[in-house]
């Protein structure tokens, strides 16, 4: 099925995206916190629609086929702030392509 | 000193709000006045407001409100936290009509993204948000969801609205009449009602006008139960108390990153000091291990 002008020759590939928040910098660390976003419209995530993290850790992820695109990087504490805590430090971004 | 049956939270339950950011006590608004609120604000829609800087004292004089507030364990939860002479900022009664009424009229509804309220905030102190809930929550009804713990967090209110899910989280389902106290960082939001009841829920943000400093009952507040203890030990019998003070300050939320949750333990104790007016105490060492420091020699 084609949806809209810029699909008339090709079908685009459309993007999952799961992002798990994880216990430390390590892939193999376990799920804390996940968000996911559907971006063939099939299905609608929001806030506290989960109770069980889809994956123990991020290396669940990748072998169940979620690619990972993008991870967080390791940064110096800010000097003055070392021990504020503020947002999730370990957020590691993943995809699947769907047609 | 006060006596027990004052309403005033003990030392215990302070600490839990200092580890967790919020208590919950249910059921303890009566069956009657539940009623009365939830009559009057179905006949007359939402109380009127107050000017931001009002002593609590003088709002809401006449209302069911007022009854609510006047309770004696209510009256003793916002002393023991805010302290006495609290000020009013502002409160708000959210209506949460079924889901079903809006997908009727092709409204697709979406829970509130997770959010702390206001703005940045880096103050020691800090408000209370007394969220009451006039009637019975079940589970459909979508009550509040909160991420304990997450309160000594500094971020900017809808930043955090990316965090869909947390292990750990929790959503309020309660008998009528209860009452959550919350700390003005945790970070919560609205969801969805999947119930054919509306749900209606009094928030009133409230702040307080002197220093938090031992306002509650501190008869469980021995040295014995605040001393310094053997850490990382499993034959220390306290470490496998969960009620005890020091083991509520040190519990560590499912949700807690490896790293952070230690600064997180720091922080906490940071803000059992500004309660307790005591700036060297610390909770299993977590403070004064990285505030050890004698100097060095001709220095």
């Amino acid at each position: 099925m084609h949806r809209g002008r810029a699909n008339l020759f090709v079908m685009p590939l459309r993007q999952n995206v799961l992002i798990l928040y994880l216990a430390s910098s390590a892939l193999d660390s376990k799920v804390i916190a996940w968000t996911r976003w559907d971006g063939t419209g099939d299905q609608t995530f929001m806030a506290g629609d989960g109770s069980e993290p889809p994956f123990k850790t991020g290396l669940h992820a990748l072998r169940a086929g979620w690619r990972l695109f993008q991870f967080s990087q390791l940064l110096p504490e800010t000097p003055g702030q070392e021990f504020r805590t503020s947002y999730l430090k370990y957020e590691f971004a993943f995809e699947q392509l769907v047609e | 000193m006060s006596t027990a049956d004052d309403g005033l939270l003990t030392s215990r339950e302070v600490a839990r709000f200092v580890a967790r950011g919020f208590l919950q006590f249910d059921a303890i608004v009566p069956d009657e006045l539940n009623r009365d609120v939830l009559a009057a604000v179905e006949r007359d829609g939402p109380p009127p407001g107050n000017p931001a800087g009002t002593p609590l004292a003088a709002c809401y004089a006449g209302t069911p409100i007022r009854g609510v507030l006047d309770l004696p364990r209510v009256r003793g939860i916002v002393r023991s936290l805010v302290g006495p002479d609290p000020i009013f900022d502002h409160h708000g009664v959210h209506f949460s009509q079924p889901a079903r009424s809006f997908e009727q009229r092709g409204i697709k509804v979406h829970a509130q993204h997770t959010h702390q309220d206001s703005t940045i905030d880096l103050r020691r102190a800090f408000d209370v948000q007394l969220f009451y809930f006039p009637q019975a929550v079940t589970p459909q009804m979508g009550g509040t969801r909160f991420v304990p713990g997450t309160h000594l967090r500094i971020v900017n209110e809808a930043a955090i609205a990316r965090y869909q899910n947390f292990v750990g989280q929790q959503k309020v389902v309660c008998p009528a009449g209860t009452l959550l106290a919350c700390h003005h960082g945790l970070w919560h939001g609205g969801e969805v009602n999947h119930s054919d009841t509306t749900r209606y829920m009094l928030k009133v943000r409230l702040a307080p006008s002197v220093p938090q400093v031992r306002h509650w009952n501190t008869a469980d507040l021995t040295p014995q139960a605040v001393a310094a203890r053997p850490i990382f030990d499993p034959t220390e019998a306290s470490c496998l108390d969960a009620e005890d003070i020091r083991s509520i300050l040190c519990r560590p939320e499912p949700w807690f990153e490896a790293d952070t949750g230690r600064l997180e333990f720091i922080n906490r104790i940071r803000l059992w000091r500004y309660l307790l007016g005591d700036e060297r105490a610390d909770v299993d060492y977590w403070a004064g291990r990285v505030e050890n420091d004698p100097g060095s020699p001709g220095a």
